[in-house]
């Protein structure tokens, strides 16, 4: 059934007609264009598709977009502000904590939540904390370190 | 090099297909100066043999008169990092800063051809072809200047694309004034010099990926990224089994849907909307009734299938007499080893875009050969090769498994009848299902030792899969190699897809191998690292062996010594590896816990050693999934796991500590390193079970269950 869902995508309103238990992430990547968010499984085992709503990660895939009326969510694509890097990019990059990259937007998105629960997270809790998210290049032990380095740049910084 | 070759023949008849002149094409993208190549050349260089000698009007490179160099390439960056390795080649090279270098990657119409990414040719192959063509515009662009800067060429020299006097540095010019107002064409010199390594200021030093941002921020395009004008989704109707014949099929509920279009070519059926979701949800309704052949094997029987109705085997390698050998032994042991179905399970979904213009198609395709895939196309559909273009965008992992491009072909012949652009994003079954595993093999062995504890005899029986990897670098006079790929009566031995999985048969050569050699050790009552010392007859082997000991601080003892403790060996595309493990083993449950792994690999002269590291902790950490769970479990043909819920690949918690040795060789070529790290990772992990537990596991995966019934 089609039906009017506001909500908020990077700071932007956007309002749209459509199915509400579409799911979030094809109403992302199909409808709106945010294509940084990417389908790997479609049942919410991977984490490609993670996204921020409100402060947690969620996975796109399986949020029916009715649930996500008048939330505010968070794609790769909003995370640099200003032309600048987040210390969580920035980190990525300079680990060289990604190969192919399908998976990075989903990993980064979900350290960000992570970190915003806990700004200092031991290693157990990082690794934790992503657990399942799936990265078959296997950059797994670069992300933790990423990961470490921009809870510690972000610890500077506050 | 075989598919090289056929690719090769195969392309020999598209001769006219650029109407313009070298000078012309340079002309027509802006001018500046390029280095070509002709085929026949490329083909020399790369070791192919003797090609046919014509104009092609791809070039490696092109200075722009702004002084931006353009790095053309046919290979495919699928997250191994030769957009990175590459561009600090050509950069070298031409000693320009890495960041003037644009590449331009994996597109028919604009790069040179190209066989395909995989089995670690890049670096080893194209990589020395780029370096000349970055060394002989150099040399051009020198040859410029002097005339410029009316100096000898002897006495110029370069920095950051500006030539100057040696003598007198303020007599300089930089590349790109030289570029301005020339369309100068060369033809790549093989003769050309390339630098030695004292020379190098950007290859062998650690660098960065130069993809990292567009891919840390979601600007990096994968080919499901693409969007145009008018284009639909396709979903398409996946057979219950492979084999299976649709019988009928009931389109009734979709056909009346307003926006959707159900499109049937034969034994293709798929829905088109503009949403992909929405296509999805349309596919459900569909009414499909299928015949499928009745199963005769499974994950569990598959392997006295392979064995018991085996076709008589090929013999690939012998020395010696292998049956005299054994008589010379003392100790004679026998075994056999088993490997199940492995999928690639990229993250990114095979994936396409068709679109045609009139006459014209354009493919964009996750695609490890889009040379391959032009091919095919031009083959499928009767079209003139001109008319293809084929590009690969950013390619979320291959691993092997992008190769056959079944997903493509399949969005052509929907764009065909839909005569509008249709994208194809095969959804994690479809990908399960469609995928060309790593196939389930079986490897028998004989061998013996003598009473000094050396290898004698060696009798090695594959079933099921090919032979790389097979080949003995261990010292033995008497051995034998023998291959049976297919059954009795020809008929093939897989019922699912298979094809090459990173490093292609190797993994589970050497799983057998490297099990055997210390199934060997603790027969002789040797330490698993000095008992292969003593039969190694390779001596980059034992230098990685002994590289790999020194690092992990290995002190010797025999196994099993409850330490936990594994060894293996392995030797791919050239590049010798050597791991040792250390794994707890949870007697109750089975489950095993890889503490750390020390890795030490010889890959002649790193151009980027910060991606070889990466490229071995990817092996390291992804060969722990064949070795401890993925399997693909299947009745007849058809796929019972079809999602990561039942499939499991590796995970944070998994991940041990990983330290990467590369032995310094940097006067050596240089070899692959996206496979060989991998290869010896079953032979680690058994002999480290082994060790922690005194059992043997002799199948992969070696799960908690298979472990504990080794224990009992």
């Amino acid at each position: 059934m089609d039906e009017n869902i506001s909500f908020t995508v990077n700071g932007k309103s956007v309002s749209l007609t459509t199915d509400g238990e579409r799911t979030l992430l094809w109403v992302l990547r199909s409808d709106l264009g945010l294509t940084g968010t990417k389908y790997g499984c479609g049942e919410g085992t991977c984490g490609a598709c993670t996204v921020v709503m409100g402060k947690r990660a969620v996975r796109s895939c399986i949020t029916p977009v009715q649930k996500v009326k008048g939330q505010e969510v968070m794609t790769i694509e909003g995370l640099a502000k200003n032309g600048r890097l987040h210390p969580l990019q920035e980190a990525f990059a300079k680990h060289n904590a990604l190969q192919c990259g399908f998976c990075t937007p989903g990993m980064i998105l979900n350290a960000y939540s992570l970190l915003l629960r806990n700004p200092e997270p031991t290693r157990e809790q990082i690794v934790n904390g992503m657990e399942y998210n799936l990265c078959r290049c296997a950059a797994h032990i670069r992300i933790i370190r990423a990961i470490e380095t921009a809870a510690a740049e972000m610890k500077g910084a506050r | 090099m075989n598919e090289d070759k056929l690719q090769l023949a195969e392309r020999g008849h598209d001769e006219s297909r650029h109407p313009l002149n070298r000078r012309e094409f340079l002309q027509s993208v802006g001018g500046g100066i390029a280095i070509f190549f002709t085929v026949g050349e490329a083909a020399t260089q790369a070791g192919r043999g003797a090609g046919k000698e014509r104009p092609d009007f791809n070039a490696y490179l092109r200075i722009g008169q702004d002084g931006k160099v353009k790095c053309f390439t046919g290979k495919v960056e699928l997250g191994q990092g030769v957009i990175t390795s590459l561009a600090q080649s050509l950069a070298d090279e031409l000693d320009v800063p890495i960041e003037s270098v644009e590449m331009v990657m994996s597109d028919t119409a604009q790069c040179p051809y190209d066989a395909g990414t995989w089995g670690s040719t890049t670096t080893p192959r194209f990589g020395p072809i780029l370096r000349a063509a970055g060394a002989e515009a150099r040399a051009v662009l020198i040859g410029l200047a002097a005339v410029r800067l009316k100096v000898p060429k002897d006495r110029l020299d370069v920095k950051d694309g500006v030539v100057f006097d040696r003598t007198a540095p303020n007599t300089k010019v930089s590349y790109a004034d030289l570029a301005e107002g020339k369309s100068i064409a060369r033809q790549l010199d093989l003769q050309v010099q390339v630098k030695n390594p004292s020379e190098m200021k950007i290859i062998n030093k650690p660098h960065n990926r130069i993809d990292a941002v567009a891919k840390v921020t979601g600007k990096a395009q994968y080919t499901g990224d693409i969007r145009l004008d008018g284009m639909v989704c396709a979903k398409v109707l996946r057979p219950p089994a492979h084999g299976a014949t649709l019988k009928s099929l009931d389109t009734s509920a979709v056909d009346s849907m307003e926006d959707f279009q159900v499109v049937r070519d034969d034994d293709l059926v798929a829905v088109l909307h503009k949403h992909p979701d929405m296509a999805e949800k349309a596919l459900s309704k569909l009414k499909a009734e299928y015949d499928i052949p009745e199963a005769r094997f499974d994950d569990k029987t598959v392997f006295d299938h392979l064995v018991d109705h085996a076709a008589e085997g090929k013999v690939t390698k012998k020395g010696g007499d292998v049956d005299a050998g054994h008589k010379l032994a003392q100790v004679v042991v026998e075994e056999k080893y088993l490997d199940g179905y492995v999928a690639h399970a990229a993250i990114e979904t095979h994936s396409a875009v068709a679109q045609f213009e009139g006459d014209n198609l354009t493919v964009w395709a996750s695609t490890q050969t889009p040379f391959g895939l032009q091919r095919q196309i031009v083959n499928d559909f009767k079209m003139p090769i001109e008319n293809v273009r084929v590009i690969a965008p950013f390619v979320g992992g291959g691993f092997g498994g992008k190769i056959s491009n079944g997903q493509a072909i399949q969005a052509v012949r929907l764009a065909k009848i839909a005569k509008k652009p249709v994208q194809l994003v095969w959804s994690r079954a479809d990908e399960f299902f469609y995928d060309t595993f790593r196939p389930a093999a079986v490897v028998k062995i004989k061998s013996g030792i003598s009473s000094e504890g050396k290898i004698v005899s060696w009798d090695y029986n594959i079933y099921g899969m090919g032979s790389r990897g097979a080949d003995l670098f261990y010292d033995v006079p008497h051995h034998r190699t023998t291959v049976c790929q297919n059954l009795q009566g020809g008929e093939k031995m897989h019922v699912l897809g298979t094809g090459a999985w990173r490093a292609p048969d190797n993994n589970s050569n050497s799983f057998a191998r490297e099990s055997h050699i210390d199934v060997m050790a603790t027969k002789a009552g040797i330490d698993p690292l000095e008992f292969r010392l003593k039969n190694l007859a390779d001596e980059q082997m034992k230098a990685v062996l002994k590289a790999a000991a020194d690092k992990f601080g290995y002190t010797p003892a025999k196994t099993p010594s409850g330490r936990g403790i594994g060894v293996a060996c392995g030797m791919d595309v050239g590049v010798p590896v050597a791991l040792i493990a250390e794994v707890q083993v949870d007697k109750q449950t089975g489950s095993v816990q890889v503490k750390r792994v020390v890795c030490a690999q010889d890959l002649g002269l790193v151009i980027n050693p910060e991606g070889a590291t990466l490229q071995v902790e990817g092996c390291i950490t992804m060969g722990l999934g064949y070795a401890l769970t993925e399997d693909i479990h299947f009745k007849g043909g058809e796929v019972l796991d079809l999602s990561f819920g039942t499939y499991e690949l590796p995970r944070f918690s998994w991940v041990p500590k990983i330290e990467t040795v590369l032995i310094e060789a940097s006067d050596q070529p240089s070899k692959g390193g996206g496979e060989p790290a991998i290869v010896a990772m079953g032979g680690l992990i058994a002999n480290a079970i082994h060790d922690a537990t005194g059992a043997r596991v002799k199948q992969m995966p070696m799960t908690p269950e298979r472990i504990k019934q080794a224990m009992a």
